[in-house]
């Protein structure tokens, strides 16, 4: 005979209020099993507890419903004080009679009624829980972070400065990402290379983080604390471990090809490293342009290099290492093809070059296609630093012109249902306005206009930013450009100015546009590769949005940065420090224990019908083979892995054999909830 | 070309008969050089152009209808293939996107049927005569048929919106960066002039409201034209011929532009096959194009 207690909670006058809780322990206290009620003004404060824990002890309860708030608030207390008082935690359930009854309900009639049922219906349930015991999994006391952008650099180092190991995996020559790409950083205009190189060069010097620069991952598999990435580490062609960085081979170099890091701007050598700041300071050989690969002609580089340390031989390189948590940092891009609706288009390098019949026909044809002084905001960005292809002076693409009238176009792609994405890519409104004034910084005499839908300066200092662009003379129009299109050496913009209804037209020498931010073009692969959930637009799928924004899908790999939205420098930092200080709270424990409630499968019963492997939404459901006691093949089954999975239920609902079972929340457990049902329906 | 010209149902609407009548003329000469016939339906009626097809009103279906209705029974009867040819792009997109409307959601085809008291089966296709000669007869065989230099003169291709809009529906090009009449007068062998404004509105109906409005688009357009050099512009659309052409009848408004023509495309197509363009009513354009081409030998009863 079970000995079960009820504890029913008013929770203050939260459940009071509507229902009569003295009733509900009442009608409790004559169900058949239920050897003890209370009746408790606040069940989770320390006293409450206290009473709990004591009724355990001293009633021998075998089985505990706490009828009080839903079970995401205080199910975690009350299984923790259960357990204290030497009840299996998983015989405690809750039944919740505060937000799916008496916050609902005004009447105390149907409310008393309500919660009575819902009682009931518990105290049914929890003859059938099984006392489950924690899953116990060794853990891999060793970070793998995947991108080496600002997130990767902040998380990579808040971790190996807690005394956890580090790997990071980038797969530009050099660690950056697009921060590196940045002149200066709103709002306080400190220059982003200046605040990022040092921290680059803290993570190569680390002892505890490892950087494979020019990297990719290929697989990872395994689950929390257990998993084992598979890094493909391309041929750079040049031994790390020799290479001084002397920078001979790069200048020697006679071939070039457009530059990446610059975006376009102008070229670089085919061994190269991607800016002078680059870490580390290890060139590689771009091998689909190399002559010397291609076709053994050249090797100037080998030539030149003092310490001999370029090896043609090379050959892409497959690393197995075991992690037990992952942070995904991988970025985002600036949404590619924005130029053809808006008729610019990107130029091979700074002077224009004459182009083919060919290539002019490949390009888009309307109006334009032909404004090589369209620009994004990126590009502007290089054109801004001290480092970019113009020594910091802002000089047009076509001719090096030094703009007199500079247009600024936000929104372009960002918050447009029709051509772009729906979302607000949020830092663009800050980056225009830092935009116009690096460019009157630069230019004094020059114009900036900028055309916008609305300002959104949601942030510390942010709205007396904008402020003191306009004041230092940006002129703003509240209003969208229709058409870019060239009139003499210049750019004709036609917009409008709906705050005064009226058209407007300036002739610019060069138009900025403000391109939404959008994931990465293989964000979709990544997420495939690591298994995580990701949104319509690429972004990685946080577990909660508001209260698990760092933690993926999957147990054991955390977010951080514009790979899971679009965010500035200081949100990205934040979260990056959130993934890591996650990743220490998991690796704060000798080994890892795993919530029994999980499905398992009763492998006889199954009959291979693979349902259960094509629904599950983790990768925790295998195929294998099952073998008598002489070693050969009986049958297939299905089987859970406990480390991956999350009991979810889908695999449950989906067996046709009804041979997988969700522990915890078993067949028998929900049918004797549902018989036990004593209301009406209406 | 084949023996027997093809002989394809023709929608002409009421505009290619009255002010557009040079357009339908010059289309069905260059029709029989190229070697088909375009066969006038018998009982037609307006394609109910002024009247928008709003997301929901069936009522704007019903006169389309019954001229696809005629074209069906047409087709059936002298079994050719169900197509439906246009010229003017009103009808065009009315028809197009009756079409449409029919191929998304058959219970509207039934509604409409059971309306009318008539049987359309949804077979045809509306063609315009444009995508008959890119899609049909190639724009590469209509250039071998050109008798005429046109390689010194400078054209540029006016798109307008009816003909490329809404794009879903349509679907003949790309709405915003459209290169069906620059193929075309590629094909002629003018010297193609691509300028921002091919896309850009006329103004349309407003001219029955606001004319001065009109008359501002119109001439945005023209000085834009001739800013990148343009002797002459082509349409397929008779409301934008009519616009930019008038809009440079208006001399207090807008001086400074020394008229740039506006031709029909096929009447520079025409021009190009060495045809006699006398019945092509090019004097009847406020800006005379025939001075322009004189040259390519385009002629005609003189004012």
């Amino acid at each position: 005979m079970a000995k079960i207690g009820v504890f029913v909670c008013q929770c203050g006058n939260n459940i009071a209020r509507t229902v009569d809780t003295a009733a509900v322990a009442k009608d409790a206290s004559e169900q058949n099993g239920v050897v003890h009620v209370e009746d408790y003004k606040f069940m989770c404060s320390a006293p409450g507890q206290e009473m709990f824990k004591k009724a355990i002890k001293e009633k021998g309860l075998d089985a505990c419903i706490v009828a009080a708030c839903s079970p995401k608030m205080h199910e975690a207390t009350f299984r923790k004080a259960a357990e204290a008082a030497g009840l299996n935690p998983f015989k405690v359930e809750i039944a919740n009679i505060r937000e799916q009854c008496s916050w609902v309900h005004d009447d105390k009639e149907i409310g008393t009624a309500k919660s009575k049922d819902l009682t009931h219906m518990m105290i049914e349930r929890i003859k059938f829980n099984r006392p489950l015991e924690r899953y116990v999994m060794p853990l891999t006391k060793r970070t793998l972070i995947l991108g080496g952008g600002i997130a990767g650099i902040q998380a990579a180092l808040d971790l190996a400065n807690a005394g956890i190991e580090v790997h990071i995996v980038e797969r530009e020559p050099s660690l950056g990402g697009n921060m590196a790409r940045l002149s200066e950083t709103f709002p306080t205009l400190d220059c982003s290379q200046c605040i990022m190189t040092p921290k680059m060069v803290e993570v190569l010097d680390h002892p505890l983080i490892t950087v494979h620069a020019y990297a990719e991952l290929q697989k990872l598999e395994g689950f929390i604390g257990n998993f084992r990435a598979t890094i493909l580490q391309k041929a750079k062609f040049v031994i790390d471990d020799l290479c001084t960085g002397c920078g001979e081979c790069w200048e020697k170099c006679p071939f070039s090809v457009e530059s990446e890091f610059e975006m376009g701007l102008v070229k670089r050598p085919i061994i190269y490293i991607p800016f002078p700041q680059a870490v580390p300071t290890v060139p590689v050989i771009d091998k689909t342009e190399c002559p010397k690969i291609l076709k053994d002609k050249c090797g100037l580089c080998a030539q030149v290099c003092g310490p001999d340390c370029i090896d043609f031989t090379q050959q892409d390189e497959i690393k197995e290492i075991e992690f037990g948590a992952v942070i995904v940092a991988t970025g985002f891009q600036l949404m590619p093809n924005v130029y053809r609706e808006y008729g610019g288009w990107r130029p091979p390098h700074m002077t224009p070059k004459k182009l083919t019949k060919k290539e002019r026909a490949a390009l888009p044809r309307s109006g334009a296609g032909r404004l090589v002084d369209v620009i994004n905001g990126l590009e502007f960005e290089r054109l801004a630093s001290a480092s970019g292809p113009t020594g910091g002076q802002i000089r047009r693409p076509s001719d090096g012109k030094i703009p007199e009238t500079v247009v600024f176009i936000a929104c372009v792609g960002s918050r447009d249902c029709n051509k772009g994405v729906e979302y607000c890519s949020k830092i663009c409104c800050m980056y225009t306005a830092k935009h116009t004034m690096l460019y009157q910084h630069s230019v004094h005499h020059g114009k900036a206009y900028v055309f916008y839908m609305d300002i959104r300066a949601g942030g510390k200092g942010y709205e007396e930013f904008i402020n003191r662009a306009q004041n230092e003379g940006a002129q703003y129009i509240r209003g969208r450009v229709s058409r870019l299109s060239k009139k003499g050496d210049k750019i004709l913009v036609k917009g409008a100015d709906t705050l005064t209804g009226q058209a407007v037209d300036v002739e610019a020498d060069m138009v900025v546009l403000a391109t939404a931010m959008v994931p990465q073009g293989d964000a979709e692969e990544t997420a495939q590769i690591l298994g995580i959930g990701y949104d319509k637009h690429g972004f990685y799928s946080e577990q909660h949005p508001k209260l698990m924004p760092v933690d993926s899908s999957t147990g054991g790999i955390f977010l951080a940065g514009t790979c899971q939205g679009v965010k500035d420098i200081p949100e990205t930092v934040a979260q990056a420090s959130a993934a890591a200080s996650k990743v220490l709270a998991l690796f704060s424990k000798e080994e890892l224990q795993r919530d029994p409630e999980v499905a398992i499968v009763d492998q006889e019963k199954c009959m291979n019908c693979w349902d259960c492997v094509t629904v599950c939404p983790y990768l925790a459901i295998d195929r294998v083979e099952l073998k008598d006691r002489n070693g050969n093949f009986r049958k297939w089954a299905a089987q859970v892995n406990p480390g991956l999975c999350q009991g979810c239920g889908l695999c449950n609902t989906a067996c046709r054999s009804k041979s997988i079972e969700l522990q915890g929340y078993t067949n028998e457990q929900v049918y004797a909830q549902i018989t036990a049902f004593g209301g009406e329906f209406v | 070309m084949s023996e027997k010209p093809v002989r394809i149902p023709y929608y002409p609407g009421c505009t290619l008969k009255t002010k557009a009548l040079g357009f339908e003329r010059s289309a069905m000469d260059c029709a029989e050089v190229i070697g088909f016939e375009m066969d006038e339906l018998k009982d037609w009626n307006c394609c109910g152009a002024s009247y928008p097809l709003t997301k929901d009103n069936l009522m704007g279906l019903t006169a389309p209808t019954n001229i696809l209705v005629e074209a069906e029974k047409r087709c059936q009867k002298e079994e050719v293939d169900p197509n439906l040819i246009t010229l003017c792009t009103f009808c065009y997109n009315t028809l197009k996107r009756t079409e449409y409307a029919f191929q998304q959601d058959e219970s509207k085809l039934e509604t409409i049927n059971a309306f009318l008291d008539r049987k359309y089966d949804g077979s045809i296709r509306v063609v315009h005569y444009l995508e008959y000669l890119r899609d049909v007869i190639g724009f590469d065989n209509v250039a071998k048929m050109v008798k005429t230099d046109l390689s010194k003169y400078r054209v540029a291709p006016y798109y307008g919106c009816l003909l490329l809009k809404p794009k879903k529906e349509i679907g003949l090009d790309d709405p915003e960066d459209p290169v069906i009449l620059h193929d075309f007068l590629d094909a002629l062998g003018c010297k193609v002039v691509d300028f921002p404004g091919q896309v850009d509105c006329c103004g349309s109906y407003l001219v029955m409201r606001e004319p001065e409005k009109v008359s501002q688009l119109s001439y945005d357009i023209l000085a834009e034209a001739a800013e990148y050099g343009a002797q002459a512009l082509v349409t397929a659309c008779p409301l934008c011929q009519s616009n930019l052409d008038k809009s440079q009848s208006d001399e207090t408004r807008f001086s400074g532009l020394d008229g740039v023509p506006v031709l029909y495309f096929t009447q520079l197509l025409a021009i190009a096959f060495g045809l006699d363009t006398e019945n092509h009513q090019l004097e009847d354009h406020f800006i005379d194009p025939r001075p322009v081409f004189a040259a390519a030998g385009a002629d005609g009863e003189s004012d």
